[in-house]
């Protein structure tokens, strides 16, 4: 190496040391450390002990652990694609010609402010089954009211509402900036051809958002994988376990059972469904490249 | 009846068309908004409404009287003020941290040649898909052994360990022309002044958009602070938030009087900063 490049380097890792250090320990150190708490059996307090794959046996055999790991891709298989069909709908509704459309903008994005745990008890004080506006303004409706509290599947089904009105807005932003960039040519030669609304949609804005579509599905299915915060404070994973997700209980396991080596084996699997979806996401959109 | 009226030439039938089309958007629209604001509405109506209020089965969608009771009860109950403070503080710290040392690896990536410095960009993308509470229980063990658990810088270090920041960063510095930053080499400038005088007064907007979510996401932060602190007197809003329901159960009132002064913060932030925010939450796609 020169002397020029010699320095060059030393310059470039100076600026990069205090992300280093900080991603390092707090990330990198963290994540080697879980892989090998995952291996042991400890309360947290003190040296744990080594028990080999006992966690991960331990795993295969728990109903609580599949319940969970179920109950997470249903998760990731609904809030996905209806936050995607929603914020589609959205954002073609924000690029069209209405009045008053930054206010309405505005109001689209703002649960997106709103903390996870207020979003939550909002949630809590909506679907509370005795004095819950839902079910008032479900009985006023005449319809009867749903057992959102002891009720696996109502209680799922809150879990997934409060979850898509916090973040139907992020979905509708990323959309409007892809649909911003679509060309009205397109449009109008689509509409000489005769095509109609819906076909317009369907063969014109559909595949013209194709990359907004694809950096969604990433950060949503991401998201899912991971969600915490709106389970947790909202139904705790009940009522029994019929909404418990993997992060939920490995936060029960780590923090409430204090098992924190089983906790770490949760973790684990987590990584490895999130790795595993990374490359198959990876392998279809670089096939998805090379066909168009 | 005239004939006129029956008669209606195409542009005229056109117009009604785009007319009606507008209005059926319009009341599109309206309902989405006030499916989406009803929520945030009821926590308001809630929090100012007398308690025995939402006990009646009876539906009513607005408030019959408005009493400041429930804020009271909080504020007697609870030390917000303080938890108020923990929430400033940390947000503050970890934002300032956060867009340093992002702003100076972004410049490092964008501007400067250097042995290694794709493996690590490669690397530091990699901790996109990282879910942080993968790593959770050994961040706590971590913390802990540095004997920093329970303390602020729990909370604050590893919540400035994030990389999502210098990729936005990074972004915006390559479109900084290069014959402007080579001009001021050619002056003698190195490259920590550049990066100061020449560069950071260019990130401007760059900063405000990482200031805004950084300071945002950290308000709201959940899972990491709940693990991190133990003393009531250190919690944050949102941990603070959680604590109140669990003493107060199903006092809807208080509870939703705090929600309401724990979220009215990043509510005025948003409506002021609003350009900002929504630019950073389209190009990162974070919360």
């Amino acid at each position: 190496m020169t002397r020029q490049a010699v320095r060059d380097s030393v310059t470039g890792y100076l600026f990069l040391g205090p992300n280093i250090l900080l991603l390092g320990l707090f990330l990198f150190l963290p994540l080697g450390w879980a892989i090998l708490l995952s291996l042991q059996q400890t309360n947290g307090f003190g040296a744990g002990e080594f028990v080999g794959l006992a966690n991960y046996s331990r795993l295969l055999g728990d109903p609580v652990f599949w319940r969970s790991t179920g109950n997470t891709a249903l998760f990731t298989a609904l809030v996905v694609p209806i936050s995607l069909a929603l914020g589609l709908g959205l954002a073609v509704l924000m690029n069209s010609v209405i009045p008053a459309r930054g206010l309405f903008r505005t109001v689209i994005v703002l649960p997106m402010v709103i903390s996870g745990v207020a979003t939550a008890l909002i949630g809590v004080l909506i679907f509370d089954q005795n004095v819950g506006i839902a079910n008032k303004l479900l009985r006023a409706l005449g319809v009867g009211t749903v057992p959102w509290q002891s009720e696996g599947v109502a209680a799922f089904a809150s879990v997934v509402l409060v979850t898509v009105w916090w973040r139907v807005g992020l979905t509708m932003l990323v959309y409007l900036a892809g649909l911003q960039n679509v060309p009205p040519e397109l449009y109008e030669a689509a509409r000489i051809d005769g095509a109609g609304l819906w076909a317009q949609f369907r063969h014109v804005t559909v595949p013209m958002v194709g990359p907004a579509t694809f950096f969604l599905l990433v950060i949503n299915v991401i998201y899912s994988f991971q969600v915490f915060d709106v389970v947790y404070v909202l139904t705790g994973g009940g009522p029994g376990y019929s909404t418990s997700v993997l992060v939920t209980y490995a936060y029960e396991n780590g923090f409430m059972i204090r098992d924190q080596g089983y906790a770490a084996a949760i973790g684990v699997v987590l990584l490895a469904l999130t790795l595993a979806f990374t490359a198959i996401l990876w392998r279809t959109s670089r096939t998805r490249d090379l066909v168009g | 009846m005239s004939l006129d009226s029956w008669v209606v030439s195409p542009a005229a039938s056109a117009a009604r068309r785009r007319r009606r089309a507008t209005a059926l958007r319009l009341i599109a629209a309206v309902l989405s908004s006030v499916v989406l604001l009803f929520p945030l509405y009821w926590m308001v109506v809630v929090a100012l409404s007398p308690r025995q209020e939402l006990l009646s089965p009876r539906l009513q969608l607005w408030p019959r009287e408005l009493t400041l009771a429930n804020f009271d009860r909080v504020f007697t109950s609870f030390p917000i003020l303080t938890w108020f403070g923990n929430s400033v503080a940390i947000a503050v710290v970890v934002t300032a941290l956060t867009v340093a040392v992002n702003l100076l690896a972004g410049y490092a990536f964008a501007q400067l040649r250097f042995r290694g410095s794709n493996l690590i960009f490669l690397l530091m993308l990699s901790t996109l898909v990282l879910p942080i509470q993968v790593i959770m229980v050994s961040q706590f063990q971590l913390v802990t052994r540095l004997g920093i658990y329970g303390t602020y810088w729990a909370v604050i270090l590893p919540s400035a360990a994030t990389a999502f920041g210098i990729f936005l960063a990074r972004q915006f510095i390559i479109g900084i022309p290069r014959e402007i930053i080579d001009a001021a080499r050619v002056d003698g400038a190195g490259p920590l002044r550049v990066f100061l005088q020449i560069v950071l007064p260019l990130c401007r907007p760059l900063m405000a958009v990482l200031t805004l979510l950084t300071f945002l996401s950290t308000w709201n932060d959940f899972a990491w602070p709940l693990i991190a602190l133990k003393e009531n007197a250190l919690f944050t809003l949102p941990i603070g938030l959680l604590y109140l329901q669990g003493q107060f159960g199903s006092d809807y009132g208080a509870t939703m009087a705090f929600a309401l002064l724990s979220v009215s913060p990043m509510v005025v932030l948003f409506l002021f900063f609003q350009r900002w925010f929504v630019q950073g939450f389209a190009r990162s796609g974070i919360q």
